[in-house]
C-alpha cells in the first residue's frame, strides 16, 4: 500500500491514460456524431488531468475552458444544427479505411521505436536535478524581475499560472498579440462563411449586398447540380 | 511520477487513433474531431517535454496550439454548415467536384 500511495501520480496516469485511449478509440468507432463528440469531451478532460500530473495547471485549466467548454459546444451545436441522419446500413468509412488503419499503425510503430530507444526514460534526469519546478527555473532565468523577492518569499506555493502569464506577456508578447489577431480573423471568417440564406420575407427588407450573395449561392447550387 | 517516455507513448497512441479517424471516417464532422484529437496528442508531448526540460516554452506553445485549434474548429465547422446547405451532405467522398 505504501508503494501505491508514494507512486500515486503513476497510478492516476495509468487509469486516466487508459480511459483517454479508450475514449479516443470510441470517437473514431461511434456511428452517431453526437456520441463521438461526447467521447471526445471525455478524452479532453482526461488529457487535462494528464497536464495536471505534469505540473501544467494553467494549461489544464485552458484545456477545460477552451476545449471542453468552447470547442465541444461548437461541435455539438453544429452536429445538432445539421441533424444529419446516418442510415443504419450506410457505410461509416471511406474506401481508404484499410489504408488508413495501416498508416495509423505505421505512424504508431515509428513513434514507438523512437521512444523505445530509451532516450526519454528520465530516471537519470530526476537524480541530477529536481524537476517539476518550471516556474522556479523561469524566475531564476529572469533576475531583473522587480517582484522576484515577493515571489521568493512565497516559493512554496504552486504558481504555474503566474509563470505562464509572465512568459506570455514578456517573452511571447508578439506571438500572443498575433494569436489574438488570428482569433479575430477566424471569427470574422466563420461568420461570413456560415451566414444562412434569406427567407422570402427577409429578402424584402434586406440590403442589396445580401440579396446579391443569395443569388450567387443559387448560381453555385445550379452549377453543382448540373 | 510517470516518465516522459510513458507520456510519449500515450500521445503516439492518441495521434495514431486520430490519424486513422481522419483518413477512414466519412462524416466530415468526425474528421474534424479527429484533427482536434491529433492536436491534443501533440499538446501532451509539448507539456511532457516542458516538464522534462523544466522549461516553460512547451506550455506557452501548448496555449498557442489550443488557440489555433479553436480558430480552426470555428472556420471548419462554418465550412461544413455551408457545405451542408449547398449539397445536403457531410460525407467526405460525396464532395468531389474538383475530382481530387
Amino acid at each position: 500500500m505504501d508503494g501505491l500511495t508514494s507512486n500515486a501520480p503513476l497510478l492516476v496516469f495509468m487509469v486516466i491514460g487508459t480511459i483517454a485511449v479508450a475514449a479516443s478509440f470510441l470517437v473514431v468507432m461511434m456511428r452517431n456524431p453526437v456520441h463521438s463528440a461526447l467521447f471526445l469531451l471525455l478524452t479532453f478532460l482526461c488529457v487535462a488531468v494528464l497536464f495536471v500530473i505534469k505540473a501544467a495547471e494553467f494549461v489544464a485549466a485552458v484545456q477545460v475552458l477552451v476545449y471542453a467548454g468552447g470547442i465541444m459546444v461548437l461541435f455539438l451545436f453544429v452536429v445538432m444544427l445539421i441533424n444529419y441522419r446516418h442510415l443504419p446500413e450506410e457505410r461509416m468509412t471511406t474506401s481508404l479505411a484499410i489504408g488508413g488503419v495501416g498508416v495509423g499503425l505505421a505512424i504508431f510503430l515509428l513513434f514507438f521505436t523512437i521512444v523505445r530507444t530509451g532516450a526519454y526514460h528520465d530516471e537519470h534526469l530526476n537524480a541530477e536535478k529536481k524537476l517539476g519546478t518550471v516556474k522556479e527555473t523561469y524566475l531564476a532565468e529572469h533576475p531583473t524581475d522587480p517582484n522576484k523577492l515577493v515571489r521568493r518569499s512565497r516559493a512554496k506555493e504552486n504558481r504555474n499560472a503566474e509563470a505562464v502569464g509572465m512568459a506570455l506577456y514578456t517573452d511571447y508578447l508578439v506571438p500572443f498579440e498575433v494569436a489574438s489577431l488570428f482569433l479575430l480573423v477566424a471569427m470574422i471568417g466563420a461568420i461570413v462563411i456560415g451566414k444562412r440564406e434569406l427567407s422570402a420575407d427577409e429578402e424584402e427588407t434586406a440590403p442589396a449586398y445580401m440579396i446579391e450573395r443569395v443569388e450567387t449561392e443559387k448560381e453555385v447550387k445550379e452549377l453543382l447540380s448540373a | 511520477m510517470p516518465s516522459t517516455a510513458q507520456y510519449l507513448m500515450l500521445s503516439a497512441t492518441l495521434f495514431a487513433i486520430g490519424l486513422v479517424g481522419v483518413i477512414a471516417r466519412r462524416n466530415m464532422i468526425v474528421v474534424l474531431m479527429c484533427i482536434e484529437l491529433m492536436l491534443n496528442a501533440v499538446n501532451i508531448n509539448l507539456v511532457a517535454f516542458s516538464h522534462r526540460l523544466a522549461d516553460l516554452q512547451g506550455q506557452v506553445f501548448t496555449i498557442f496550439v489550443i488557440t489555433v485549434a479553436a480558430g480552426e474548429a470555428a472556420v471548419g465547422l462554418a465550412i461544413i454548415i455551408q457545405l451542408y446547405r449547398l449539397r445536403s451532405t457531410v460525407n467526405v467522398d460525396e464532395v468531389k467536384t474538383l475530382h481530387g
